[in-house]
């Protein structure tokens, strides 16, 4: 890992594409459980009707 | 991709240290380290299994099986890619990789395998059921451990027990959406099972210098080119049979009886004229027999019946499987699915 500070600017983008794939992953790590959890609860809860 | 590929390559440890430094890590070369191809493969065969399996599953449920059989497969490659460093470095056909090339630490890679890992075994289990995460986790520990680690560099039957862990998707597909694995599923397993080596042993007949150079125990390394030949031609004769199993037990219809019939023929015949030339011998690979036709292992005029198997075999896998997927997935009535 190169030092922030002292980084090239090739180095900051490299590592700022890097940060932003991270976050993206995560973030639909997160939906994806959460739709997941409205999917399975929803199979299993009885129509009102 | 195509930027990270054009990036320098390194040879050796030391010159893959000094890369280090010039070329930093991009978010592609950790997506080049999921072997985006060979994930490819892998969806479209669990896939199929899914589908047929016949049991209506939630779309949403059925892609988040998909991704993590996908993802499964990712990290696979990249726990892969990390221990098989040193011997990538020394392949032509894989020497630029994100490891060997330098662009990304091996440790980095590591942690990429064990966390996707973690996370698409976990998200299968919630989101289908355990069945089908227990088995995914034992098809990555199988390609990483049991293939990369223990078979790879230790016997020419590499390639055939470490098949399994390709072989294993459609069955991790159907148990997704099934919660069961029957005879169906081990019958599509088994189709890739057997498929595997005449497929890797015709690649490496034209490619074996490279895994000599390594130090990999292919088949034609240890056991010579005629030795490979009469073994791919053996597991062909098995191969193509198989192939009409699943019309046996009802999975494939009469498109797939035509398709695997025909299709098993040709790749008999294929196999058969492999074993009748001199591919992958040292006579069949002077440069006055070689043919011009590029790419990056030229192909010598004995070491065409290897290509042309080799080629083959990719096109009649896609086919069997397009084929049971197009039967199933016509049968599939869109209300069942929610």
């Amino acid at each position: 890992m190169s030092d922030p500070a002292n980084e090239s600017p090739v180095d900051a983008k490299a590592r700022r594409g890097r940060n932003i794939a991270l976050a993206l992953g995560l973030v639909l790590f997160v939906a994806l459980v959460f739709v997941v959890t409205l999917v399975r609860l929803g199979a299993n809860v009885a129509p009102p009707f | 991709m195509a930027m990270s590929e054009a990036l320098p390559t390194a040879a050796t440890p030391a010159r893959a240290n000094a890369l280090q430094a010039k070329a930093p890590a991009r978010w592609q070369d950790f997506v080049q380290l999921l072997k985006p191809r060979v994930m490819s493969l892998v969806v479209f065969t669990g896939l199929t299994g899914l589908v047929c399996a016949g049991t209506p599953v939630h779309p949403f449920l059925a892609a988040v099986a998909i991704l993590c059989i996908a993802v499964g497969a990712g990290a696979s490659g990249a726990l892969n890619m990390w221990y098989d460093a040193d011997i990538d470095a020394k392949m032509r056909r894989t020497r630029s990789r994100p490891v060997p090339a330098g662009r990304v630490q091996g440790a980095d890679a590591l942690a990429l395998g064990v966390v996707l890992s973690m996370f698409s075994v976990m998200l299968m289990g919630m989101a289908l059921n355990w069945l089908a995460a227990g088995l995914l986790a034992f098809t990555i520990f199988f390609y990483a451990v049991v293939y990369t680690i223990w078979l790879k560099r230790w016997t020419a039957q590499n390639i055939v027990i470490g098949g399994l862990a390709g072989a294993l998707p459609p069955v991790i597909g159907w148990a997704a959406a099934s919660g069961t694995v029957p005879l169906n599923a081990w019958l599509l397993c088994a189709i890739i099972f057997m498929w595997t080596p005449p497929h890797f042993w015709a690649l490496s007949l034209y490619t074996s210098e490279d895994y000599q150079k390594a130090g990999v125990p292919m088949m034609p390394v240890v056991a010579g080119a005629a030795s490979t030949r009469r073994q791919i031609l053996i597991y062909s004769l098995v191969f193509a049979p198989l192939c009409l199993a699943p019309v046996l037990t009802g999975l494939g219809g009469p498109a797939y009886l035509a398709v695997a019939g025909l299709g098993g023929l040709v790749f008999v015949l294929l196999a058969i004229r492999l074993h009748r030339s001199h591919a992958g011998e040292a006579g069949a690979q002077r440069k006055d027999a070689m043919l011009q036709e590029g790419g990056l292992y030229d192909v010598r005029a004995g070491a065409k019946d290897a290509r042309n198997l080799f080629a083959f075999s990719i096109l009649y896998l896609t086919l069997l499987f397009a084929t049971l997927l197009a039967e199933h997935a016509m049968a599939i009535k869109p209300l069942e699915l929610l």
